[in-house]
């Protein structure tokens, strides 16, 4: 029975390849997504772990402190300690660190280097050894910086900006004056080959970084232990934290690397997560066009099936022989996918590399459990598919061997009917209970939810499909006469094979038409908002919200006809113990510039006190009078709840605070937004361009008006949602594929009436024509369910977000129809090869074929 | 185009002739010779058929005959019209509007009722069928009420009547049946033969018919016997006693089952 089923396997290579081809692209996006975040792991991991010293001593850092938005941690160390623990038996030697995220390279030709949300790293020289002993920083060329207006590049950040050693070069500081212009006296470059993933890399002498960078004042934000030889690192830890002040701490370079690598583990988990979902519907889909693809295997064998039954082969054998060339199908696919899936990282990592995240010459990383996942994957999703036609394989009875016209053994379309309308239902519960009410881990209810609807439709749609077929079918005969007709009937002819091919393209027309309610009613709730809530006419700042220079702000309310200028900053902390965003501003200032609403208490904001949005109030059950735990780097503070406000598309941060506490909070002044309200009678376009030129030194600013503003949101939620649509793309090429296939199938199925139909004067031509319309039937009944099962989803997800600033229900219809345009489109496309293939059949032999 | 019907088209006595056809499959040692310089000629508003063991290259002549199929040499003539020159648009039109099929699996395409299977070549065309003409033959094959039925809901030799109604509504130069009968039970058979002679006679059309069953090709005017590729013989008027005994000659052992 083995035998006979590998046999049988070979002699299909090619209907088995297409199946095949699903997995393999399913499977590929799975690996792509594993290696090309364990790649990017390792590259933080090597940054992480080669750089540190032996210990290093910093103010304590709590929980949610790791990322900061605005200008970082500003709390220092005074450099008094440095020579203390110096002094520390065991200790070889003791280096103050001065560090900033916010010092930006200008290149030679005026552009910012990177500034798309990297940071821009700048620090103080210094030769002292990492972990390893080793200075991981070298000069390649010129020589150390010694003295202010002097400047050494890392070797990747000056070759981005053009720079050579002698030139001058320009940077951007997060303070006052926002830009300094310092000459390039070297560039130094990692001994061990390690990139800085996309940041950029300054450094100056000690003396210069801390005029420049804390105020002039003779402190640090770290210093670096070095052990003396033979001393263990993590009882030299324990020594030095006990000579330790409160508030400070001391870690090993070891454990700190940990640290570095949690939190980036954290961000890229995300990003991970975010990837595998997009397999996940591919892998979803891939399962349709396997379940179909097998399904039509087994029908067109139902003599040889019948033949092994009437040979005396069992139920149990004829359904294994069907499982073992899944599992054959599954393990050339899956092996396929994984070689496929390093291809995609690659092109990944080409692809983050196009926009500033270099990871520089690190090799892909294949981990075992990728390999495992993408075998695991490939074979299971492939017998789960199989398994249903199987079964249906086993039932064929034996006489079937001996007749010419085989019906195959249908199950009854109430079975379906009945457990398609229940998965739909429940499906649609699930969905519901996930957006509409209070539920613990509500994504994955509206995962589950969407999953079932999908399958439960699917399964429906061999019943709902003929009649939209039907309308869609129906002018056919009109337009195109008997090959009209012809296709009509054909793309009726086999309902549960048309609804199957055509579910797998509703799911990802589904999920794009669900993603372009959602886009298009984001836009028109952030249009609303502005138009609604925007009272400045100009805003100040960058498209990626990386904070500037407070200077700028000053600058801007000194102009001729500004009337006010309103800050706003954002940051990362924790309240009650949960990570929060905050924001912080002046709120008298903030209403002259934007809608601001309290609903009850007042817009007062003393030190200690903090406004809660309707949402946060509603979902921690806080009201006016009540105290939230603020926690930030320097202070951990009850603050009092002084008013509630209503929530905004305009502000991005549940809870406000003063500016006051974010600086005693420990937090480096710097600013995310900038509004500027012009005084009456000012002429806009003048003081456009008196700002303009305020803000002339920091490139990575930008002046906009409230046009300009909004455009810019927009982009923004165009640009996910395109990087959306491109991913679910994917899941849209596999349902094409399944139209390939269904297609090529149906045409070796017809191979004998094709025959017919060309022998009585059916032309190559029309031939072509007849596939090709029976496709376009089939692909836009895929986009009809689709994008009906996208609005409601769309709306379901509009309407359960109303109150969280999604208000505007926006249904682009245009873009909808064009969808099904392009799924007719697809539909040609889909069967040019399979029309190609009817096309190219012998007459004489198709006719005779038995 | 429009008078391609019958004996009017011309003096020409010939619906289609061979000559010198050569029909060879493979090379060297597998070489096998279906066709061996056959020439013949099919009469205008004669029913003709072709008989021969398995593997006599029966079927092969005919589908060289019908533009199925391409022969390795010699020429095939259908009407004034020479098919070895024509390209495949060329033969494709040719077969929609000058050929007739009937199969011995019917071959009906399964989707169309059978009033759509019969008018399909003419449908193809881009035609209207002759309503006249068309009721003329329905009701000739005695179809009537099952017009707007689909093949499955019909008897094998109601799926054949529709096959035979379909290859002569278009009024074509020539009908080619491979096995009418082969798939039918003897009274369905019977009505089949009959029906094919009935248009012969009354209608003036022309038929060449494949058969190996001598009670079929007794209902013909003229039996050709073909054996390993080449017309050993031929008999007129033939009934099913003298050409069973006739393709005995030919076999030691009668193939004839």
């Amino acid at each position: 029975m083995l035998r006979a089923t590998l046999k049988s396997l070979a002699a299909r290579k090619l209907r088995l390849g297409l199946s095949a081809f699903a997995i393999v692209l399913g499977v590929a996006f799975v690996v792509g997504s594993f290696v090309f975040t364990d790649t990017l792991d390792e590259t933080f991991e090597r940054i992480f772990a080669d750089s540190n010293s032996d210990v290093i001593v910093r103010p304590v850092v709590g929980e949610g402190d790791q990322f900061q938005f605005t200008g970082g941690d500003a709390r220092t160390l005074p450099a008094a300690m440095v020579d203390d623990l110096a002094g520390v038996e065991g200790v070889d030697r003791a280096d103050g660190v001065v560090s900033n995220q916010s010092v930006f390279v200008i290149g030679s030709e005026g552009r910012l280097v990177g500034g798309t949300g990297a940071p821009g790293v700048a620090t103080n020289w210094t030769d002292a050894p990492a972990e390893d002993g080793s200075v991981p920083l070298q000069v390649v060329d010129g020589r150390e910086p010694r003295s202010a207006g002097e400047v050494v590049l890392e070797a990747k950040t000056a070759d981005r900006a053009e720079y050579e050693v002698g030139d001058q070069v320009t940077l951007v500081m997060p303070g006052d004056p926002p830009q300094l212009r310092a000459r390039l006296v070297g560039i130094t470059d990692f001994g061990n080959g390690n990139s800085l993933a996309g940041a950029t890399l300054t450094l100056f002498d000690t003396q210069t970084a801390q005029v420049l960078l804390l105020d002039g004042e003779d402190v640090f934000n770290s210093i670096g232990v070095t052990a003396a030889d033979d001393t263990d690192v993590a009882e030299l830890r324990d020594r030095i934290v006990s000579t330790l002040p409160d508030g400070v701490e001391a870690l090993t370079g070891a454990e700190l690397a940990e640290e570095n690598e949690d939190a980036i583990q954290q961000a890229l988990g995300f990003f991970n997560t975010f990837l595998l979902i997009f397999a996940a519907i591919a892998l979803f889909v891939g399962i349709f066009l396997i379940l179909n693809t097998f399904s039509i295997l087994v029908a067109q064998r139902t003599q040889e099936m019948a033949l092994f039954r009437a040979l005396g082969a069992g139920r149990g054998q004829v359904t294994r022989s069907v499982l073992v060339e899944a599992v054959a199908v599954g393990l050339v696919g899956s092996t396929l996918g994984l070689l496929l899936g390093m291809g995609v990282a690659q092109l990944l990592k080409l692809a983050f590399a196009l926009f500033g995240l270099d990871l520089g010459g690190a090799g892909l990383v294949l981990q075992p459990r990728t390999v495992l996942i993408a075998y695991a994957v490939g074979i299971v999703v492939t017998l789960v598919a199989a398994y249903v036609p199987a079964r249906r394989a086993a039932r064929v009875p034996p006489v079937a061997a001996m007749r010419d016209d085989v019906v195959f053994p249908h199950t009854s379309l109430r079975v379906r009917r009945v457990l398609g309308t229940v998965l739909t239902v429940a499906g649609a519960v699930s969905l519901g209970v996930g957006l509409f009410t209070e539920v613990g881990r509500a994504g994955t209810f509206v995962g589950a939810g969407v999953a079932t609807v999908f399958v439960g439709v699917a399964l429906l749609a061999p019943v709902v499909g003929p009649p939209i077929v039907r309308v869609i079918a129906g002018w056919f005969p009109r337009a195109f006469g008997t090959v009209g007709l012809l296709a009509r009937e054909n793309a009726q002819r086999n309902p549960r094979r048309t609804a199957a091919t055509a579910s797998a393209l509703m799911i990802g027309l589904a999920l794009v038409a669900a993603m372009s309610v959602i886009g298009q009613s984001t836009n028109r709730s952030i249009d609303r908002a502005l138009d609604d809530g925007l009272k400045a006419q100009f805003v100040v700042s960058n498209a990626v919200g990386q904070p500037f220079s407070p200077a700028l702000a000053d600058r801007i309310a000194g102009l001729d006809g500004v009337a006010e200028v309103a800050r706003i900053r954002y940051n990362a902390a924790q309240a009650d113990g949960e990570n929060v965003f905050l924001a912080a501003f002046d709120p008298a200032a903030y209403a002259q510039a934007a809608e601001f609403e309290i609903s009850s208490g007042s817009d007062g904001l003393p030190s200690d006190g903090v406004l809660v949005s309707e949402d946060y109030a509603r979902d921690q059950a806080v009201g006016v009078g009540d105290t939230v735990e603020i926690a930030l780097p320097a202070a951990t503070r009850e603050m009092e709840v002084g008013g509630i406000f209503a929530s905004t598309q305009l502000l991005f941060a549940d809870l406000v605070v003063g500016l006051d506490t974010l600086e005693s909070g420990g937090i480096r002044p710097a600013d995310s937004t900038v509004y500027v309200v012009t005084e009456r009678g000012a002429d806009p376009a003048e003081v456009r361009s008196d700002i303009e030129e305020a803000a002339d030194e920091l490139p990575m600013v930008a002046v906009k008006d409230q046009e300009a503003f909004k455009a810019e949101q927009r982009s923004q939620v165009n640009q996910l949602l395109y990087l959306v649509y491109a991913l679910l793309g994917l899941a849209i090429i596999i349902a094409i594929l399944g139209i390939v296939n269904t297609l090529a199938l149906s045409v070796l199925e017809r191979t004998r009436e094709i025959g017919l139909l060309r022998a009585v004067g059916l032309s190559r031509p029309q031939l072509r024509r007849m596939v090709q319309l029976e496709s376009v039937a089939i692909a836009v009944l895929g986009a009809v369910l689709g994008i009906g099962l996208g609005l409601l989803f769309g709306i379901a997800l509009q309407r359960s977000q109303a109150d969280s600033g999604l208000e505007v229900l926006a249904v682009p219809w245009v873009q909808l129809i064009i969808f099904v345009i392009l799924a007719a489109v697809v539909g040609i496309l889909a069967a040019l090869w399979p029309a190609a293939r009817a096309a190219r059949l012998d007459v004489l032999r198709a006719i005779t074929t038995e | 185009m429009t008078d391609a019907s019958g004996p009017s088209a011309g003096p020409d006595p010939t619906a289609a002739r061979a000559e010198g056809l050569w029909k060879v499959y493979g090379a060297g040692d597998t070489q096998v010779v279906a066709l061996n310089d056959v020439s013949v000629e099919f009469g205008r508003s004669r029913y003709t058929a072709i008989m021969g063991p398995s593997g006599s290259g029966k079927s092969t002549l005919m589908h060289c005959m019908a533009a199925l199929d391409s022969a390795t040499s010699g020429r095939v003539y259908v009407g004034d019209t020479e098919l070895t020159s024509l390209g495949d648009n060329e033969l494709t039109r040719l077969r929609r509007d000058k050929i007739g099929f009937i199969f011995q699996a019917y071959n009906l395409v399964p989707t169309l009722t059978a009033r759509e299977n019969i008018t399909l070549p003419i449908d193809i065309a881009g035609r209207k069928a002759d309503a006249e003409w068309f009721d003329t033959v329905v009701s000739t094959v005695g179809l009537g009420d099952r017009l707007d039925h689909k093949p499955s809901e019909l008897s094998g030799g109601q799926q054949q009547r529709v096959a035979c109604a379909r290859a002569l509504v278009s009024r074509p130069d020539i009908v080619f049946a491979d096995e009418p009968t082969g798939n039918l039970d003897s009274h369905s058979g019977a009505e089949v033969l009959g029906f094919l002679r009935r248009s012969v006679r009354e209608f003036g059309q022309t038929i060449v018919m494949v058969t190996h069953d001598p009670n079929a090709a007794s209902y013909s005017d003229r039996v050709l016997f073909l054996v390993d590729g080449r017309i050993v013989d031929e008999m007129a008027e033939p009934t099913a006693e003298r050409v069973l005994e006739r393709m005995k000659g030919f076999d030691p052992v009668s193939r004839v089952s």
